[in-house]
């Protein structure tokens, strides 16, 4: 089944293009990772597919549902109906490159907040599942910590425990691991991995090669706001058809 | 040469005092903070229709002296035909204003409701834009952000600066004094007419403010200790509890 279609998406900052059409496809289970240099788009594609940033152009449907959209009196594309947009966010849960952990809350709670305040989830039920959830990305034993308090590795793992709490259609990743130190990218790729392994839809914005190479089931990589390059890790990666792609690579692989 | 009758032959009224002094900062502190919460929110639209009243009020109110503003409310009000038309009625919401003690808690209350707006809108403003977006990226609707992430963190936030307020609040409750009330400065200032000793009479009430200020401190630092807890340094983290 389809769980996201984003067609033709067309983004841009006054005169500058962005992002210059572009679609994408993916189904229960698919993990599909977007590669490419800084400004090339990638961010700004994901963070539009869940309106973060409102693209210009373009459809995007979430489990079968399309999002709505009507033109502003200005010109510019608009949800055209708030409740529809925060019941289909509820279905793509984001895991953002610093982690965005509600400051004043606990791990538990931060995990709990969504399910309860969002999904309607009864306080008990939430917490099962968030202690779940938690015990998934091996961090059950600070779920009464605060987030300042612990490393970013641990902070990254209680996010994608709030993402996986909200039981999402597709997971969203936008570089998670880019704000961490060397030593804590490994902790957060390996529960990415073995998320991608229990057959979780994902669409992972990222620099990690190895990871893109390894557990994706499709890449596309991103040059200055067009896909210039889908397909099989195997293809992307061995016999890169492009220049770009081939420059991008032997500067990413060093 | 201190004469200690002056305090021990008015203890009765000086405790009579400290009573109101703490029921006008009490419940002038409360209300006013009930009522800066909604008004920070509206402070920190970005629609002038919006924030621009609210900016007027704050700036009236910490524009001009709190005493000011007590003396054209006990007054200045009755100088108008309706409001005094309104006491002939026996309105009771106008009545408030012909007691010096409503007039005194009103004038508190808005003028601690406008700094609070302030203290709170600057807090509101400060929550890191990150947050924000996790809790629309999850589905969350305006108002449950506002309810369940931008006040509560601005709240805790606020908390230094506003214990900076509620002592500033305590201290100004001093002017009831100006309008008939036997607050602590009206008891200290009514034994001195009485004994001609003003060291003595106004010693006293300066310790009693002395003690209350630093109570107020103290309550502070605890609601700091449990509503700061996430930007303190860490203890050590305990294994499963269960």
């Amino acid at each position: 089944m389809t769980q996201l279609t984003v067609d033709d998406l067309h983004k841009r900052y006054g005169d500058h293009e962005v992002l210059k059409g572009i679609s994408l496809s993916a189904e229960a289970g698919d993990v599909i990772s977007i590669i490419g240099s800084s400004g090339s788009g990638k961010s700004t594609f994901l963070r539009c597919i869940n309106f973060l940033e409102q693209p210009d152009a373009g459809r995007i449907q979430v489990a079968g549902e399309e999002i709505r959209l009507v033109r502003g009196r200005d010109g510019h594309l608009k949800v055209a109906d708030a409740k529809q947009l925060q019941r289909l966010r509820t279905r793509l849960a984001m895991v953002f490159q610093h982690f965005n952990l509600w400051a004043h809350m606990t791990v538990i709670e931060n995990v709990m907040e969504a399910p309860v305040h969002v999904l309607g989830l009864s306080k008990a039920e939430a917490r099962e599942r968030a202690e779940a959830y938690l015990d998934k990305v091996g961090i059950a034993k600070f779920r009464d910590a605060y987030p300042a308090h612990m490393s970013g590795g641990q902070q990254q793992r209680v996010a994608i425990a709030r993402a996986l709490a909200m039981e999402p259609a597709v997971l969203l990743f936008d570089e998670p691991t880019s704000a961490l130190d060397p030593e804590l990218v490994g902790e957060v790729l390996k529960v990415m991995r073995a998320l991608a392994e229990e057959g979780r839809t994902m669409v992972v914005v990222t620099h990690e090669m190895g990871f893109a190479r390894e557990v994706s089931s499709q890449v596309m990589f991103l040059h200055q706001g067009l896909a210039e390059e889908v397909g099989a890790p195997a293809e992307v990666f061995d016999r890169p058809r492009s220049e770009r792609l081939r420059q991008f690579l032997s500067g990413s692989l060093k | 040469m201190i004469d200690w009758s002056v305090i021990t032959g008015n203890l009765p009224q000086y405790a009579d005092g400290l009573w109101l002094t703490l029921q006008l900062t009490v419940l002038s502190l409360l209300a006013g903070l009930v009522l800066a919460i909604p008004l920070a929110v509206l402070r920190t639209s970005s629609r002038r229709a919006v924030f621009g009243p609210v900016w007027a009020f704050t700036y009236f109110f910490r524009g001009t002296p709190m005493l000011i503003q007590l003396l054209l409310i006990y007054y200045g009000l009755g100088q108008f035909d309706w409001i005094q038309a309104q006491w002939q009625a026996s309105n009771a919401f106008w009545l408030i204003f012909r007691e010096p003690y409503g007039c005194a808690l009103v004038t508190f209350t808005l003028n601690t409701c406008a700094y609070t707006t302030e203290i709170l809108a600057g807090a509101l403003r400060a929550t890191p834009h990150g947050e924000i977006e996790a809790a629309q990226a999850c589905g969350m609707s305006r108002v449950t952000m506002l309810r369940r992430i931008l006040i509560p963190g601005a709240l805790r936030r606020a908390l230094p600066a506003y214990s900076n307020e509620a002592i500033f609040m305590l201290h100004g409750t001093a002017i009831a004094s100006t309008v008939t009330l036997m607050d602590l400065t009206g008891a200290a200032r009514n034994a001195y007419s009485q004994h001609f000793a003003p060291f003595e009479a106004f010693l006293f009430a300066g310790a009693l403010y002395l003690t209350l200020t630093f109570s107020l401190v103290g309550l502070f630092r605890l609601a700091e200790r449990r509503y700061l807890a996430h930007l303190q340094p860490r203890k050590a983290i305990k294994g499963p509890t269960a």
